[in-house]
């Protein structure tokens, strides 16, 4: 089959890797028809995510067609089109049990602070992902869902990851009607994190962040307040000015770990690995909601120290809240809102790369060129 | 708009508030659609934070799987797990220092991570030095996708856009390019030793 490897920092190419065999009966193996390239996927393009082998294939977003299951699988047959969740998860541990599928202790042998990821590096399990032609897809029975019939492809596939986790977001910040909430970056997670916090009855939202077409989106997709915080001395500042020098109620970081804005904090982290991630959205969220207000992280960062401002979300009393979101928690109303047509995901796709270009495709997406906000792509045989 | 009350002109952070709102729930559910949707805190997908949810799963345990090379794993665990990804066994330098690595340092200590991020640029050479002895091998211009610089609008994309991270794109190609220069600098200048060693 034709799969996208890693070969290095900044470096790609399309090889011919054999088909993904049944690892354990439960397992299905998927022929992928629709895969994306995530923000968090950059991280491990550029280098950033401590164990992540030369020759693995990433991809955490995609659905596809059930091609073949293991012995034990009884939920899903061949031919089934499915979404898959990009959580590997068990469904019976104690995390599970409880709901934390993104905490799942049964699946990541690697490391215990983090679940189970497709295509995220061995420090999330060491599984291949999705940008191929096709994928081991373990515990068949718990984690991908059917495609609804009336669910277009591309809205599934942005379901498994970057809609789930803004959604999830904006939860996070426990939003009340009226709340003024400011969101850091406006790529998808921020788009939709945005539109949520709507759903959840803000009062106001604000986005951050400094490339114009997708602050352009923002307001016309997310309905949102804009502003580029390169046209600010101090952006903070000026978020204490524009919020009745309280702040905002509620800050969501959805840039994680190569957060421009701070020359020394984004090469010390996104070029040199000195740090888990450039972390200046999320100074700029304790520094920017107000005493007493909720900061959401769902920004990815790796597990090397980062330099966060602990001591002033302390003594201005926040609440942080954070987690990789268990995406499968979160269907069942978002597919009530995709149906309902308050959420459009499509809507956000710029880009759809054929596999054999996805070099080109990761260059667009990292470089932020053409207008890209959210690259999909698209395996030959699919 | 400054966000501060009308009737004092002192910004309500200052005032036992309740913070002044642009719009209504009525203004905003006809602007916004389906505003309000989830606006019962209670009743969200993500709460209560923990819920015993049907998962599917039909084990208390799952059936192992195979293990057919010993797998590395953090010492935080206390057995391997029943499932786990088979990509890219440790191999080579690389592997030695991973294996190490996960062995000796558990997930709190910098020198568990350190090792694996050190281990990952070896790996990186070793790859790409196998690649120089087979038919394919690795092309920093085809793999970096640089081409696209020049199809998708490369320049217009950058230029007056007030970009914030223009500055350090730069940086890219030293971080891609430099340690090729070096490694070919340092093998240039250990040939020409090993020449003049062999020519006295």
């Amino acid at each position: 089959m034709r799969a996208m490897v890693y070969r290095g920092p900044y470096k790609i190419r399309v090889e011919e890797k054999d088909v993904p065999p049944i690892e354990h009966p439960n397992d299905a193996i998927v022929r992928v028809t629709t895969a994306a390239i995530c923000g968090s996927d950059l991280h491990l393009y550029h280098g950033l995510m401590p164990d992540t082998r030369v020759g693995t294939t990433f991809g955490h977003e995609f659905i596809g067609v059930v091609d073949q299951v293991g012995p034990s699988v009884q939920n899903l047959q061949v031919g089934d089109r499915v979404m898959v969740p990009f959580n590997v998860y068990c469904g019976s541990c104690w995390f599970c049990a409880r709901g934390l599928y993104s905490n799942c202790h049964n699946v990541n042998p690697n490391a215990t602070a983090v679940g189970g990821i497709y295509g995220y590096s061995h420090t999330c399990g060491g599984y291949d992902g999705g940008q191929a032609e096709y994928v081991r897809v373990p515990f068949a029975d718990v984690g991908p869902t059917k495609i609804p019939d009336w669910m277009h492809d591309e809205d599934a596939v942005l379901l498994t990851d970057a809609v789930a986790t803004g959604y999830f977001g904006a939860q996070l910040g426990d939003i009340v009607e009226g709340d003024t909430v400011v969101v850091f970056g406006a790529g998808p997670v921020g788009l939709v994190a945005a539109q949520s916090s709507w759903l959840m009855g803000a009062g106001r939202v604000i986005v951050i962040d400094h490339v114009d077409y997708r602050l352009e989106m923002a307001r016309t997709f997310a309905h949102a307040e804009t502003y580029n915080f390169s046209e600010y001395d101090d952006i903070v500042v000026h978020l204490k000015r524009i919020t009745d020098h309280l702040g905002a109620d509620v800050a969501i970081d959805c840039v994680g770990a190569e957060a421009d804005g701070n020359l020394l904090q984004h090469v010390t982290s996104a070029k040199l690995t000195l740090q888990g991630g450039s972390p200046v959205a999320l100074n700029w969220a304790i520094d920017g909601v107000r005493k007493g207000g909720t900061v959401s992280v769902m920004g990815a960062y790796g597990p090397i120290f980062s330099a966060v401002k602990f001591g002033d979300a302390m003594n201005k009393g926040l609440t942080l809240r954070m987690n990789q979101c268990p995406v499968k928690r979160q269907w069942p109303r978002l597919f009530e809102h995709v149906r309902n047509g308050h959420l459009k995901p499509r809507e956000m796709i710029t880009h759809r790369i054929p596999l054999e270009h996805i070099a080109e495709g990761y260059h667009i997406f990292s470089a932020k060129l053409d207008g890209c906000i959210k690259p999909l792509v698209v395996p030959s045989a699919a | 708009m400054t966000g501060t009350a009308p009737e004092t002109g002192i910004p309500a952070a200052y005032t036992p508030g309740p913070r002044p709102q642009r719009e209504t729930a009525e203004q905003l559910r006809a602007r916004i659609p389906g505003w309000g949707a989830d606006l019962d805190p209670a009743d969200r997908p993500a709460v209560p934070r923990l819920q015993s949810l049907e998962t599917g799963a039909r084990w208390d345990f799952p059936e192992r799987q195979p293990e057919k090379w010993p797998r590395e794993r953090s010492i935080e665990h206390a057995v391997l797990t029943p499932v786990f990804g088979t990509s890219c066994p440790p191999a080579g330098l690389s592997g030695v220092i991973r294996r190490y690595s996960y062995r000796r340092f558990g997930e709190g200590r910098a020198a568990h991570w350190l090792l694996l991020v050190a281990a990952d640029r070896v790996d990186a050479w070793e790859s790409h030095l196998r690649s120089f002895a087979t038919l394919r091998p690795d092309n920093p211009v085809t793999q970096t996708g640089v081409r696209s610089e020049l199809t998708h609008a490369g320049l217009s994309s950058r230029i007056g856009r007030k970009r914030a991270d223009v500055g350090h794109h730069l940086l890219d190609p030293v971080i891609v390019a430099g340690p090729w220069v070096a490694g070919m600098g340092a093998a240039y200048v250990g040939v020409r030793r090993v020449l003049r060693a062999v020519r006295r």
